[in-house]
């Protein structure tokens, strides 16, 4: 069963066909990567599934409804989450509150007016909050502000504050992308961790190599704003039109 | 206790304690004394203090929690001293119909120009503000005449219709307002000693509003929803991402606080039944931005600070001429008397204005955080203090919003 299904979406910015006939199907339960060179229109792609961009042709079904014309909140609301390339916190909150915002928004809704009802003694959402941090490794930071954390534990709360929310769908655009081996290294395990322990679907954008190889079970090669191939990883890492227009001089 | 951390009530029962006990605490030299000009004791200044608190508190909502910088609030106050006093004269004195209607009114014209403003944020927010404040103010001085009397301003008159009341009183004046009976300019003076202290019903009836706008203000800081005006201040990116419309709770923080500016400009009228376009002018918005911003932008108690200070400047500095310069430095040899007080002139008087630009500057420079964070540096510095005495270990990180 697909849970994402894309087809003949096409997209143009001015002068530029950044998408033409991108056609995709991401199986429920499944990790599904799409690589390709800079450029290759695989941010503007994920934008359309999220509602920040509208494609120009085509259609984007989430769970069979159509996410085209939504907003960003109402997209999320369905069960898309995001992870940014740059982890998008609330910085100036503590981390303890940044994890409280996803867990209030995911069982009271996009907006909620309880302006007398206090925070601290709304034990549900604490308790849920903690128990995403402790998950998450760092239960000990809680009364930190967000901004004084490093990159890797920002990204590790920002993937908790989306988990927090039990998606269906996670999009991760780019995640390890300007970090250390170390860092990357972990941010691999922690991506396999919530897979194996939660019935999850995950997209993930990527352009190194070695995280697409240990974590996706199929992968969509994008070039020039088009499918090149589709398939698994072992078959995409001896395809020759892969090598020719993505891995290049290496062949 | 009343729903609220140990540490808010805490400061909630300071707040009570210091307004409660204002007449005392503000006029702390003997009335004959050469430093009684410098006690603010008096209740048309202790009613302004409140009444700009309360302005300064629900501006606070809006600007402190989601980061919007309104220019345009002072239109919200004009439009509750417009309706308080319509209620004077067509329906009575009582100030709590006055009041009411104020509140809704304002609460009414601050969701249409929040719903246009708030479609753009940042600059562009603060100059559609800016723009319908200004609108308004113009509107209230021409067009509107019949509804506002323009720039003479709205008062009452012997000829008010007022269906549940009189038009005149025995002796052929205009009734005061009150509520059911008492009367709010009745003052009972207190003479102990050398000092007079004064309680007012009409400081009081303020007084009680702004301890109920401030407990109010504590819930919403402490609400999920207060937590979700944060986030938007901090994140509207992530927001919106997480499921979240931040439309909805940035109109509803507007909202808010427009009402509660209509409370302060339905108690001006309450004190005083008039009202005039010049209390919608920028320089109004402008004012309540500054007391905010000096007080502590974000913080609970900061906004009411500000208010004060600003207050006291206006009304006991602005007083301050050269004549009392002269009894103060008469000690001096008289070349070095008048030297001194040309140095001074500039900065008193008149010239508060330029004093009050200083401190600000000093202010937003070296304490961005405000007086509060002034206050918590030099409680900062008792501490260590004391902790070097006793040899304990380093303290914790700070909390935020205070
Ligand atoms: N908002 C935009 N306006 C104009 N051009 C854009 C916009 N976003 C992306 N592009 C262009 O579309 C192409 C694909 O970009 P992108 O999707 O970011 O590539 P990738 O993420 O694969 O590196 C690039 O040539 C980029 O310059
Ligand atoms: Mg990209």
């Amino acid at each position: 069963m697909s849970i994402l299904e894309v087809k003949d979406v096409g997209k143009r910015f001015g002068g530029l066909q950044a998408l033409s006939d991108v056609n995709l199907s991401v199986a429920e339960n499944s990790v599904h990567a799409i690589i390709g060179p800079n450029g290759a229109g695989k941010s503007t792609l994920l934008n359309c599934f999220v509602g920040k961009l509208i494609p120009d042709t085509g259609s984007v079904m989430f769970d069979g409804q159509s996410v085209l014309g939504r907003k960003p909140f109402e997209i999320n609301q369905m069960g898309i989450s995001r992870v940014f390339q740059t982890p998008e916190i609330f910085g100036d909150l503590t981390v303890l509150e940044n994890m409280l915002i996803p867990c209030f928004a995911k069982r009271d809704g996009a907006f909620e007016l309880n302006a007398i009802g206090s925070v601290q003694s709304d034990k549900e959402i604490g308790d849920r909050a903690m128990q995403m941090l402790e998950e998450m490794n760092m239960a000990d930071k809680r009364d930190m502000h967000a901004a004084a954390m490093s990159r890797g534990d920002k990204r590790r709360l920002e993937i908790g504050m989306c988990l927090s929310q039990e998606p269906r769908l996670l999009l991760l655009d780019e995640p390890t992308a300007g970090m250390a081996r170390a860092d990357t290294n972990n941010t691999i395990d922690l991506l396999k961790q919530i897979k194996n322990e939660r019935d999850i679907t995950i997209a993930i954008i990527e352009h190194d190599m070695h995280v697409v190889f240990s974590l996706a079970e199929r992968i969509t090669v994008l070039a020039q704003g088009t499918p090149l191939v589709e398939d698994t990883p072992d078959n995409i890492k001896g395809h020759p039109k892969v090598r020719e227009a993505y891995l290049g001089e290496t062949a | 206790m009343f729903g609220l951390a140990k540490k808010d009530a805490t400061l909630l029962l300071v707040v009570v304690g210091l307004t409660l006990l204002a007449p005392f605490i503000l006029n702390p030299f003997p009335t004959d004394s050469a430093m009684a000009q410098f006690n603010a004791g008096y209740p048309d200044l202790m009613q302004r203090f409140v009444i700009f608190g309360i302005f300064a508190i629900g501006f606070n909502i809006l600007f402190g929690l989601t980061g919007y910088l309104s220019f345009g609030h002072a239109a919200f106050l004009g439009v509750g001293s417009y309706s308080a006093v319509w209620m004077f004269k067509l329906l009575s004195m009582n100030v709590i119909p006055a009041i009411a209607l104020s509140v809704v009114v304002a609460g009414l014209f601050s969701l249409l120009i929040g719903y246009v403003s708030l479609r753009r944020s940042g600059i562009y927010f603060s100059i559609l503000t800016l723009a319908f404040a200004q609108m308004s103010f113009n509107l209230a001085y021409s067009v509107l005449t019949p509804i506002t009397n323009g720039e003479t301003g709205l008062q009452l008159t012997l000829n008010d219709p007022r269906v549940l009341g009189i038009s005149q009183t025995a002796d052929g004046s205009i009734p005061v307002t009150g509520l059911f009976g008492l009367e709010m300019r009745s003052t009972y003076t207190m003479d102990v000693g050398a000092w007079a202290f004064q309680f007012n019903v009409g400081y009081y009836l303020c007084a009680v509003a702004l301890l109920v706008a401030f407990y109010l203000a504590i819930r919403i800081f402490r609400s999920p929803f207060g937590l979700m005006l944060r986030a938007v201040k901090s994140n509207q990116q992530r927001m919106n991402y997480t499921g979240l419309n931040t439309r909805p709770y940035t109109l509803a923080a507007f909202v808010i606080s427009g009402m509660y500016a209509g409370l302060a400009g339905g108690l001006m009228a309450s004190m005083d039944p008039l009202a005039g376009a010049e209390r919608m002018q920028w320089t109004a918005s402008g004012e309540v931005v500054l007391m905010t911003i000096l007080g502590g932008a974000g913080t609970l108690i900061g906004p009411v600070l500000g208010a004060g200070f600003i207050k006291y400047f206006e009304n006991i500095f602005s007083k301050i001429n050269d004549n009392v310069l002269h009894g103060w430095f008469s000690f001096m040899p008289d070349g070095l008397e008048n030297f001194v007080i040309t140095i001074i002139h500039p900065f008193i008087g008149k010239g508060w204005h330029l004093t009050l630009g200083l401190l600000f500057m000093m202010v937003v420079i070296f304490l961005p955080g405000g007086l509060v964070e002034g206050g918590q540096r030099i409680a900062a510095l008792f501490k260590r203090g004391k902790k070097d005495d006793d040899g304990a270990d380093t303290s914790k990180a700070t909390t935020p919003a205070e």
